[in-house]
C-alpha cells in the first residue's frame, strides 16, 4: 500500500476514535463542561495536559527549528518544559485549593474587583484566540498536503471535527479525547525516531543514540560538527556567545509564560484534590518530556541525513521525496553555477538549496527511507497535536464568555442550563471565527503566537504569584502591575517587529533582547510596580487576607466550586 | 495563623527555595551561562553544556516535581493539614 492510502486509513481511524470518545463522555452540567466535574484521575489529566500543551508547533516545527539552530534551539526545549516546575511548585496546588473555574475568576475574587476580572478576561481572550488561529492554519496545511484537498477544505474539515467534540463534550469530552490524542501523537513522534536512531547509530533509544557513534565509529555529533564547518555553518553543538543574554531572556519568557497561560492553568482545576494537582503537573511534564527529549535527537538525525543525502549530489539523481517537496514550493533548488549538482552552503551567494524548516519532521521518515505507514503515522500525529490544542483553547474562550462575562458580569441570574447553552454557542462561534481567521490569516499570526507567551508572562504570572504568596498585595497593586507589564511588553513587541509595522531595528534592541524575550523584562516591571503601589495603598479587606492564608493549607479543598465572598 | 501552621508554611517555602535554586542552576546555569565552559567536557558523544541544554535540564525538571510532591505529601501529613 502506498503512503496515500495509509494516510486515509490512519487519519480516518483516529478521527472515528476521537468522536466516539466525545459521544461517550458527554457533559451534562456546567461543572462537567468547565472542569470535567473535577473528577479526572491525575495520570489521565497529565496526558490530557500534555496533548493540550503540545501543539502543531511542538510536533511539526520544533525539531526542524532545532536542526537549523543547533545548540541555540535549546531555548525552546528548556523554555517550554521548565514552566511546569513553576506551575507545580508555585501555582497548581494553591489555585486548586482556591477552587475556581478560570484565571479571571481567581483574579476577580482575590483582588475583589470586577475591573481586575475584566482586564484578566480581555488578556485571556486575546492570548487564546491568537493561539487557536495558528492551530486551525496548521490543521488546514496538514490536510491539504496529505489528503489532497484544498487548504480551505482542510480548514473546514478541521472546524467540523473540533466543533463536534468540543461543543458536545465540553471539558469532560475534551479531556478524554486528549488522552487518546496524546497516545497517537507520542507514538507517531517516537516510532520514526526509534527507526532512524537504529539505522544511524544502532541504538534504539533516540535520546542516547544521538550521543552515540555512527556505523563508521565516529560520534554522530562530532561528525555533524565537522560537516557543518565544512559547509560554512557554525558548529552544531557550539554556544553562540554573542546571544547569551537574549537566549536567557527568551528561555525565561517561555517558562514564565507557560506558567501564565490560561488554557494550561485551567487543567489543574479538573482534578479532585490539591495533592492530585501537584502530581498532575509531574505526570504532564513527564509525558511532555518524552517528546521534548526525542525532538533534539530527531533534529540532529535529520540534519545529518539531509546533508548526506543532498550535498554535492547530482540534481538528476535526487530521491522521490525531494521531487515531492519541490512541488509544494517548500524546497527549492536553483543551479547557480550550472554544474548540475546541489551545493548546500552557509554562504547565501553560493547556496543553491532553500529548505523550509517546517518540512523536516514530515520529510524525515521519507529521507530515511522508512515504510509508507510510518509516513502516514506522522500525519495522524500532527493532526492529533493540532486538534487537541485547538479544542483546549476553544474551551477557554467559551468559558471566558459564558462564565466570566455573562454569568459574572452581564447576567448574574442566568440558570445553569442557560449558562451551559451559552457556553456551547460561544464555542460554536469561536470555532467558526477561528476557522475563518485560519483561512485568511492576518500576516502577523505566526509572530503573535510566539509572543503570546511574553504577554502571559508579563500580565498573569506576577498577579497570580503575588496573589498567593503576598497577603499584603491589593487590588491597586495588581491592576497597575498587570497594565504596566502588558503595555510595556506589547509596545516593545510592536515597535521592534517589522511584520507588525514597527519602525524599530535589531541594532536598537534594549541589551540585545529580541521581542520574543522582552516578556521577561515586562514581568520584572510588573512585579516591581505591583509591590511598590500596594505598599502605598490600603491593604486588602480582612476576608481576602483570610482567604489568601486559607489556600496555603490543602485540607478542605472540596470540588471546584462557585462561592463568592462579596 | 497558629505556630504549627506558621512552621508548615516556613518549611514549604524552604523546600521551594531549594528546588527552584536547582531548577535555575541546571537550566540558566549549566544550559546557558556556563554551557560554553562545560562543552569542554564530554558525556559519551555529547559536549556537556549541550547535553544540559537539550537533555539534562529537562530530566532534572521532571525529577524536581516528583521530589516536591513526595516532600509535600510527607509535610502535609506531619502537620495534619492533608486532605481526608
Amino acid at each position: 500500500m502506498d503512503a496515500q492510502i495509509w494516510t486515509y486509513l490512519l487519519v480516518g481511524f483516529t478521527f472515528a476514535l476521537y468522536i466516539g470518545i466525545a459521544a461517550w463522555s458527554r457533559a451534562g452540567s456546567t461543572q462537567e463542561f468547565y472542569v470535567a466535574g473535577a473528577g479526572v484521575h491525575p495520570l489521565l489529566n497529565g496526558m490530557a495536559t500534555a496533548a493540550d500543551w503540545m501543539s502543531a508547533a511542538s510536533f511539526l516545527s520544533m525539531a526542524g527549528l532545532i536542526s537549523f539552530m543547533g545548540y541555540g534551539g535549546a531555548q525552546y526545549l528548556m523554555g517550554w518544559t521548565g514552566g511546569y516546575v513553576l506551575l507545580a511548585l508555585l501555582l497548581a496546588p494553591y489555585l486548586r485549593k482556591f477552587g475556581k473555574y478560570t484565571v479571571p475568576d481567581f483574579i476577580g475574587e482575590r483582588y475583589y474587583s470586577k475591573n481586575a476580572r475584566l482586564v484578566a478576561l480581555i488578556c485571556a481572550l486575546f492570548v487564546s484566540f491568537t493561539y487557536v488561529v495558528g492551530q486551525m492554519k496548521g490543521v488546514g496545511v496538514a490536510f491539504a498536503r496529505f489528503l489532497d484537498v484544498s487548504f480551505e477544505t482542510g480548514v473546514l474539515i478541521g472546524i467540523g471535527i473540533v466543533f463536534f467534540y468540543a461543543v458536545l463534550g465540553g471539558m469532560k469530552g475534551i479531556t478524554y479525547t486528549q488522552v487518546a490524542q496524546y497516545c497517537v501523537l507520542i507514538f507517531a513522534f517516537t516510532v520514526p525516531a526509534i527507526f532512524i536512531s537504529l539505522q544511524m547509530t544502532g541504538n534504539p533509544i533516540p535520546q542516547l543514540g544521538f550521543g552515540g557513534k555512527t556505523t563508521d565509529g565516529v560520534y554522530l555529533l562530532e561528525k555533524l560538527n565537522q560537516v557543518s564547518i565544512d559547509l560554512g555553518f557554525a558548529e552544531y553543538t557550539a554556544v553562540n556567545k554573542g546571544n547569551l543574554v537574549n537566549m536567557l531572556f527568551i528561555t525565561a519568557a517561555l517558562m514564565f509564560g507557560t506558567a501564565g497561560l490560561p488554557h494550561v492553568i485551567v487543567r489543574f482545576f479538573t482534578v479532585p484534590k490539591v495533592k492530585d494537582a501537584r502530581i498532575s503537573a509531574g505526570w504532564a511534564l513527564l509525558f511532555i518530556a518524552l517528546l521534548y527529549t526525542t525532538a533534539p535527537a530527531v533534529a540532529a538525525f535529520a540534519r545529518t541525513n539531509l546533508i548526506n543525502t543532498v550535498s554535492e549530489k547530482p540534481y538528476a539523481e535526487v530521491p522521490q521525496w525531494f521531487t515531492n517537496w519541490e512541488k509544494t514550493g517548500l524546497l527549492k533548488f536553483t543551479d547557480k553555477n550550472s554544474d548540475g549538482k546541489i551545493q548546500y552552503l552557509a554562504d547565501t551567494n553560493l547556496n543553491e538549496l532553500a529548505i523550509d524548516q517546517d518540512i523536516m519532521v514530515l520529510a524525515n521518515p521519507e529521507i530515511a527511507n522508512l515504510p509508507a505507514w510510518v509516513v502516514a503515522l506522522v500525519v495522524a500525529g500532527g493532526l492529533a497535536a493540532a486538534l487537541s490544542t485547538a479544542a483546549g483553547l476553544l474551551l477557554v474562550i467559551a468559558t471566558s464568555i459564558s462564565h466570566d462575562l455573562l454569568k459574572k458580569n452581564l447576567r448574574p441570574d442566568i440558570s445553569e442550563k442557560g449558562e451551559l447553552w451559552a457556553a456551547r454557542i460561544a464555542i460554536a462561534v469561536a470555532v467558526f471565527a477561528a476557522g475563518i481567521a485560519g483561512m485568511h490569516p492576518p500576516g502577523f499570526v505566526a509572530q503573535v503566537v510566539a509572543l503570546a507567551f511574553g504577554l502571559a508572562a508579563s500580565s498573569f504570572f506576577p498577579a497570580i504569584i503575588l496573589g498567593i504568596f503576598d497577603k499584603r498585595m491589593n487590588r491597586e497593586g495588581a491592576i497597575s502591575g498587570m497594565i504596566v507589564g502588558i503595555v510595556f511588553t506589547a509596545t516593545y513587541i510592536f515597535y521592534f517587529t517589522p511584520q507588525l509595522g514597527g519602525p524599530g531595528s535589531r541594532e536598537n534592541f534594549w541589551f540585545g533582547i529580541s521581542p520574543e524575550g522582552i516578556g521577561t523584562l515586562g514581568m520584572i516591571f510588573n512585579f516591581l510596580v505591583s509591590i511598590v503601589v500596594s505598599r502605598f495603598t490600603t491593604p486588602p479587606p480582612a476576608a481576602v487576607q483570610e482567604l489568601t492564608e486559607n489556600i496555603r493549607f490543602p485540607r478542605g479543598s472540596g470540588e471546584a466550586h462557585d462561592i463568592t465572598i462579596h | 495563623m497558629n505556630a504549627s501552621k506558621q512552621l508548615y508554611w516556613k518549611k514549604n517555602l524552604s523546600y521551594l527555595s531549594i528546588l527552584l535554586l536547582i531548577w535555575f542552576i541546571v537550566s540558566f546555569g549549566a544550559g546557558i551561562l556556563f554551557a560554553d565552559f562545560l562543552n569542554q567536557f564530554k558525556l559519551a558523544g555529547f559536549p556537556l553544556g549541550f547535553w544540559f541544554a537539550q537533555q539534562g535540564s529537562i530530566y532534572v525538571f521532571v525529577v524536581l516535581i516528583f521530589v516536591y510532591v513526595f516532600l509535600m505529601n510527607r509535610l502535609d501529613k506531619a502537620f495534619d493539614v492533608d486532605e481526608k
